[in-house]
């Protein structure tokens, strides 16, 4: 059938045309989200600024916290299974010195993942937030081979009870999203939160941009470090006491 | 492309005639739907029959990659406005058997891959308070 | 140069019901092998999240490579002007085009949603070398085919020239371009290097080569038509020439690596240490692929048994040098943080392990078996094939046909 005859019959008689206002949607609004309808805007670019001096070994409210959010469940097979972020303890073998970090996708402003993903499907929005666009995710894992954060994570089964926010499923390459759904709304990502009201207050969630804001101003004034910088991909997730 | 259409409407016939039998008919050669939430679509309902799949691609591109949120067309609004409550007072996945999405799908012998990663059911109220 | 008289293979004889059921055999089984995987996803594989591209990777590169290199016959003869290739040139084009189908079936039925190869083919991402990979192979398909038109049919002739230069151009840029597909990655330290194209294109070489001589040594064997001395004596020193071009950067792609103090743990891993991987370098790459065929070759007249026993272990050896680069190369860990000791729960900073299945393989033999399925038919239906080959002919070919040159082959030495 082509897509005409296919579509014919739902030129049906029956019902009369009714022409009303059209469909009003009335979300509620918090202080700083994006107006309906606004795109996303390069004034902005998301990030993090991780304090891991703040950051205990054992504590893991963002990755908890994350897993709820996206509605990653436990396949009890951690080779496979995805993580969109994880707690990397890290030891300087000279001096013994541990230091216990979260990592996640680092929102790069030059994404290795997007420069090599075939279709598209590997794309930074705007406001410098690194996505897949699932629905032309082919599933080739190039973006997987490319990143050197392994921020990535292939889904390998079917997946089921998805999260309204993240809809997932088989075949597909996933990431952090920085929880854009969160942010769009004008909350900061769900680890944040958690790190904030449940850890240490390691996390800070901001715009780069705006000099004005919490992260802008620690970022100018104080010593902070990218993983990987020699690499140039210029990420927008900061470290501190590492 | 006579035989076809012939053959398309000899199928429809059939469908009709069986679908009938069953009483599962609307009347108008086409299958019944659930009732929606609400009294009006996002757009007029013939606009919505002939290209809720336009208008849901266009969404999805505004929305992930633009970030345009709060859009007329998303699918999560959809779910929420056309899944309808079981007999146990449980949201009914919108691709159940007979449910909006499916029966009309089934009926034209389309299949999409949309509800193998979007959910299937509205926003659960009371989990959604406790986050 | 003496005309050349081009058969189709006979059909339906139990020779060739048996060849092209067993290939199919095979090829129902690698789709079965599909059906397997990508129901269940990807978790029934031996592929995670570390390693990521796994055997049916192995294969499909191994092929695509060889791809470009089989076509190296026919360029050889038509672009350097070598007459006694002359004849072979059209079996090249078609195995090219053959070994090319294969691999991209591979690929393309790995991934993870290939249902959406529409999307692959409307989509494009300029800045992706994956992207101008799926337009190099395409434009492969085209311009290969051209190149064989311009073999077999004698009205568009003047075009046999230009279109034998533009195939053997496209070729090396194809191979660049699957090189690239590795060289371009800086996140990792085996990968992200300009050696890795030419090392490609010496690698397309002897595989391609070595794959080539398996398909003329057995259909000639099978359909028992003559093959020179001479023929087979050639190719055995071409397929020498070869796989010393390709030990050469082997060489060059580890020793430069050896000199960038933060590559060396992982040049230690692949050399050294990484298990495995060690043993399919030195053992399967080097020795199998590279030395015992080179020194066969070169150690005097080289015969059908000694041609067909080499090209079988650059082969396999070939198989070995694609694995190890492709699974060796993200076995090693990732270096978030580069002199650190680190660890986590998504396998931060250990060495991965990837253990293939049995349906990966039975995929990647699939690829094998529609290359040469798409060779049997294509030289059933078309002249692919010289009824005979090279200037001396042989001496007394054993009568029993197909079986006796398998016997032979049991030892190297003839
Ligand atoms: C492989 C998983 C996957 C599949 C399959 C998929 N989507 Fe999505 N979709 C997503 C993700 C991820 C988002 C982003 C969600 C967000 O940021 O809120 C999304 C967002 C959307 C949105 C915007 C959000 C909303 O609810 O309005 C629309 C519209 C949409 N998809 C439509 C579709 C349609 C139509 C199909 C089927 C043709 C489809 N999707 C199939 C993963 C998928
Ligand atoms: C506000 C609630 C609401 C939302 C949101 C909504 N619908 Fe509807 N929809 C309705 C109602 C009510 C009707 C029935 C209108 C009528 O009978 O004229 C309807 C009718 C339809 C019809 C025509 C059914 C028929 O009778 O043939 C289609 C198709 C449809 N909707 C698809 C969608 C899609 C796709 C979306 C998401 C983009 C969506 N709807 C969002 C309430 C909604
Ligand atoms: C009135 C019947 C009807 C209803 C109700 C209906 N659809 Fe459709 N839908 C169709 C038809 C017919 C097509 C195929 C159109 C074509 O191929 O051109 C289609 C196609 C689609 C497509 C595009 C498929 C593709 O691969 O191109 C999407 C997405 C879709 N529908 C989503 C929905 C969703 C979500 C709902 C429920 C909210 C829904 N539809 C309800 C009849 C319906």
């Amino acid at each position: 059938m082509t897509d005409t005859s296919r579509r014919a019959f739902l030129q049906g008689t029956a019902v009369a045309a009714v022409t009303l206002a059209p469909g009003l949607t009335l979300i509620a609004t918090a202080a700083d989200a994006r107006p309906a309808g606004e795109a996303a805007s390069p004034k902005q670019r998301w990030g993090l600024l991780i304090d891991t001096t703040k950051c205990p070994a054992e504590c893991t409210a963002c990755i908890d916290s994350c897993k709820e959010e996206m509605g990653l469940p436990d396949h009890g097979r951690p080779a496979t299974d995805a993580q969109y972020i994880r707690k990397v303890s890290v030891k300087d073998p000279a001096s013994g010195k541990t230091v216990s970090l979260p990592v996640m996708c680092q929102h790069c402003a030059k994404p290795a993942c997007v420069d090599v993903c075939p279709t598209g499907a590997s794309m930074k929005r705007a406001d410098g937030i690194v996505l897949v666009d699932r629905h032309i995710c082919i599933g080739c894992r190039f973006c997987m081979m490319a990143c050197p954060y392994k921020a990535r994570s292939f889904i390998h089964e079917d997946q089921t009870g998805q999260k309204i926010a993240n809809p997932r499923g088989k075949g597909c390459v996933e990431g952090c999203t920085l929880c854009a759904h969160r942010v769009d709304a004008g909350e900061m990502p769900a680890c944040t939160e958690a790190c904030q009201n449940r850890g240490k207050g390691a996390m800070v969630f901001g715009d780069l941009n705006d000099p004005a804001s919490e992260i802008a101003v620690r970022v100018a004034t104080e010593a902070t470090t990218r993983i990987r910088a020699d690499l140039k991909l210029d990420p927008a997730v900061r470290y501190q006491g590492i | 492309m006579n035989r076809l259409r012939l053959a398309v409407i000899g199928f429809v016939v059939l469908a009709t005639a069986i679908l009938a039998g069953h009483g599962a008919m609307a009347g108008d050669g086409r299958p019944a739907l659930p009732q929606a939430k609400g009294s009006v679509c996002v757009e007029d309902t013939q606009v919505m029959r002939r290209n809720h799949m336009d208008l849901l691609k266009h969404q999805r591109n505004d929305t992930l990659r633009q970030g345009v949120r709060g859009g007329k067309h998303s699918l999560a609004e959809c779910v929420s406005c056309h899944a309808t409550d079981g007999a146990d007072g449980k949201p009914v996945p919108v691709t159940a058997e007979g449910q909006f999405c499916q029966s009309c799908h089934s009926f034209a012998a389309v299949s999409i891959d949309c509800f193998s990663c979007h959910a299937t059911v509205p926003a659960d109220p009371a989990r959604t308070a406790i986050r | 140069m003496k005309k050349v008289d081009y058969q189709e293979l006979t059909p339906l004889t139990p020779g060739w019901l048996a060849a092209v059921g067993g290939l199919a055999v095979v090829v129902a089984a690698a789709m079965v092998a599909v059906f397997h995987m990508e129901h269940n996803g990807h978790w029934v594989t031996g592929m995670s999240n570390q390693v990521v591209w796994g055997m049916p990777h192995v294969f499909a590169v191994f092929l695509i490579v060889a791809a470009s290199g089989a076509l190296n016959v026919a360029s050889i003869g038509s672009v350097f002007g070598r007459e006694p290739y002359q004849p072979l040139g059209r079996m090249s084009g078609l195995l090219a085009i053959a070994l090319l189908a294969g691999g991209l079936a591979v690929l393309v039925l790995d991934l993870g949603r290939p249902d959406r190869l529409d999307v692959a083919m409307t989509h494009f991402n300029f800045k992706s070398i994956f992207a101008w990979n799926v337009i190099l192979y395409t434009g492969f398909f085209g311009i290969v085919g051209a190149y064989l038109w311009t073999m077999m049919d004698w009205t568009v002739k003047g075009w046999y020239k230009p279109a034998a230069i533009a195939a053997f151009l496209w070729r090396l840029v194809l191979t660049t371009g699957t090189g690239s597909i590795f060289g371009f990655l800086m996140a990792r330290e085996l990968y992200g290097s300009a050696v890795m194209a030419p090392l490609f294109i010496a690698m397309s070489f002897a595989f391609g080569l070595a794959f080539f001589n398996l398909v003329i040594l057995g259909l000639y064997a099978a359909t028992k038509r003559p093959l020179g001395d001479d023929m087979v004596a050639r190719l055995g020193k071409l397929l020498g020439v070869f796989i010393a071009a390709n030990l050469y950067f082997v060489a060059v792609q580890h020793l430069t690596a050896l000199y960038w103090p933060e590559k060396r743990d992982a040049e230690a891993f692949i050399l050294l240490n990484g298990g495995i991987h060690t043993l399919l370098f030195w053992g399967g790459q080097v020795v199998i692929g590279g030395i015992v065929p080179l020194a066969l070759l070169f150690r005097g007249t080289v015969g059908r048994c000694t041609l067909r026993f080499s090209s079988l272990l650059v082969t396999l050896g070939g198989l070995a040098q694609v694995f190890v680069i492709i699974v060796g190369g993200q076995s090693f860990p990732l270096q978030l943080f580069p002199g650190m000791e680190v660890s986590s729960s998504f396998f931060d900073g250990q060495v991965a392990t990837y253990v293939p299945t049995v349906a990966e393989i039975v995929l990647g033999l699939g690829g094998i078996a529609i290359t040469v399925l798409i060779v049997v038919i294509g030289a059933t239906f078309l002249r692919f094939l010289p009824a005979a080959l090279g200037e001396t002919a042989p001496a007394a070919e054993p009568a029993e046909g197909a079986p006796a040159p398998a016997a032979c082959c049991a030892s190297p030495a003839e």
